[in-house]
């Protein structure tokens, strides 16, 4: 009975907070209902569609490459069969390397429930703030790392380092670059931001928005590790960033990494469409909106990859020394986008 | 844009995919369903076999659309592809290999020196075969075999 009379409160304050930070018209009963189904959308599109979207990009990447490919299907059947391996937990590792393949995925799931990737309108909307998105994304990379050092080989240790060297330049890239959006929203939560740019598109056309998309670009490719900063694919340790720290992991923690990473990727790709493309994201709560807004997701993402898997077959990896130089730039996009975004709306209003 | 126009002129290169090897999948590769991590060790070959090991996953003859994958550790992989006569400063190395893939896990022995010691049969430096030193599950005959033997051999673990 307690529990019952405890949590009643609570829920409403939740659809309530939504209400009004969305500033929908839909009434409280039903935004909460969809709210809800569009929460776990989110969670299971990011979760179960993740690796089908890392077989979609190997296979344009094959077709490219005028191979036949495995098939969009085949993440999925390294994952299953992963699961059914034995685990191996090396001589000499500790709580870091145990821990952090269900951190990698659980704070990708938590991220992914809070980043308006269907909805704008969700029962969790007032908390998906942009910094807590971002602190979500660097504890993953954080969990990785410490696993990378706590097996103490030469190659883990090596990863780590470089992870960490990329993560520094990275986290403020997408935190300067998602800045520079909010400050037409005056707001630092996502749903609002991107709620506002779908009633408003003419905030993305603006130079701030421009110079901003193309430095989330580059920071997302640097975090999800794909080329020109990392390959994905490489057999070499002596060029691996991401890999050289999973090079210990086995059977079902390694299929853990893997999703996580894969769901990352995912997750990244989502922020970016829904940050600059925010069409057809329901910002109300109907059904008819939720389901429109699985379909976009879907198409924009396997796009947006398609792009970056082209893109990967037509660019070669950049030394790493060369790494820091193109993250800087970046930086400095991120920089002029807010400074434009700044001035250019103080001088509006 | 010099590259788009050849990727399109090139169009697939894969050739056709030839029927399934004979024997089936193996018994022990069943669980991996349709997805095999291949680590490549070379215990002393004259890097005859690597070559075609290398061509098995090229464009033309593309292991990769049966499910192989070469990974880079061997705590990934699920077969370990191994080439040449086993000297003895790499039987240990083979050996530690092995013992780090996770369960279940196969050996491959590619090429006739992997199989028997071929060319370097009796040499001062050669411990064995690969069989006198891990437990082998499939051979793939020939010095050095062709790319299809290689192919079919991988075939026949991931069962596509
Ligand atoms: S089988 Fe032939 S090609 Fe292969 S390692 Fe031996 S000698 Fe070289």
């Amino acid at each position: 009975m307690e529990a019952m009379s405890t949590s009643v409160p609570i829920g409403t304050a939740l659809t309530a907070g939504t209400a009004g930070t969305a500033g929908t018209a839909g009434t409280a009963g039903t935004a909460g209902a969809v709210g809800y189904a569009a929460v776990a959308a989110q969670i299971l599109v990011v979760v179960a569609g993740a690796p089908l979207l890392t077989g979609w990009m190997r296979q344009v990447r094959a077709r490219l490459e005028g191979r036949a490919g495995a098939g969009v299907l085949q993440p999925w059947r390294d994952t299953r069969k992963l699961l059914r391996k034995e685990s191996i937990t090396p001589v000499g590792t500790g709580p870091a390397f145990r821990a952090a393949p269900a951190l990698l995925v659980a704070t990708t799931v938590v991220a992914a429930a809070l980043v308006p990737l269907l909805s704008t309108d969700t029962p969790v909307s007032s908390h998906a703030d942009l910094i807590v998105v971002v602190a979500l994304i660097a504890l993953g990379t954080f969990a990785l790392a410490l696993a990378g050092l706590d097996t103490g080989t030469a190659f883990g240790g090596m990863g780590a380092s470089r992870e960490m060297t990329i993560a520094a330049l990275v986290e403020p890239t997408i935190l300067l670059s998602v800045f520079a959006l909010s400050i037409p929203a005056g707001t630092t939560n996502i749903p609002a931001i991107v709620s506002g740019a779908a009633h408003e598109p003419a905030r993305l056309a603006s130079p701030a928005g421009l110079l901003a998309a193309a430095a989330l670009a580059v920071a997302v490719i640097a975090e999800t590790g794909r080329i020109p900063v990392d390959n994905p694919s490489t057999h070499l340790e002596l060029t691996m960033i991401h890999e050289a720290m999973t090079l210990e992991y086995a059977g079902p923690d390694l299929a853990l990494v893997e999703l996580g990473a894969q769901m990352r990727l995912t997750l990244l790709l989502g922020l970016l469409s829904s940050l600059f493309a925010p069409w057809a994201i329901a910002t109300s709560g109907s059904w008819a909106a939720l389901a429109i807004a699985l379909v976009a997701f879907a198409a924009k993402v396997c796009v947006l990859a398609a792009v970056l898997a082209a893109a990967e077959v037509l660019w070669a990896k950049v030394r790493l020394f060369r790494v820091p130089e193109l993250l800087a730039g970046s930086f400095l996009l991120a920089l002029l986008a807010v400074a434009a975004s700044y001035f250019l709306n103080g001088a509006g209003s | 844009m010099g590259l788009l126009r050849k990727i399109r002129a090139t169009g697939r290169v894969a050739e056709p995919a030839p029927p399934r090897p004979e024997g089936g999948v193996l018994e022990k590769a069943r669980e991996l369903g349709g997805s095999a991590q291949v680590r490549c060790v070379d215990a002393g070959s004259c890097n005859g076999c690597e070559i075609e090991i290398a061509a098995a996953f090229n464009p033309l003859h593309d292991a990769e659309r049966y499910g192989a994958r070469i990974v880079a550790s061997p705590r990934h992989a699920d077969v370990a592809l191994v080439t040449g006569p086993v000297t003895r400063n790499m039987a240990e190395p083979l050996r530690r290999t092995v013992a780090a893939m996770a369960e279940p896990r196969l050996v491959v022995a590619v090429g006739d020196c992997a199989i028997d010691c071929g060319e370097f049969a009796g040499g001062h430096g050669v411990e064995g075969a690969v069989a006198d030193v891990v437990p082998v599950d499939l051979t793939v005959p020939g010095c050095p075999p062709e790319p299809e033997a290689i192919v079919a051999a991988l075939r026949r673990v991931t069962g596509r």
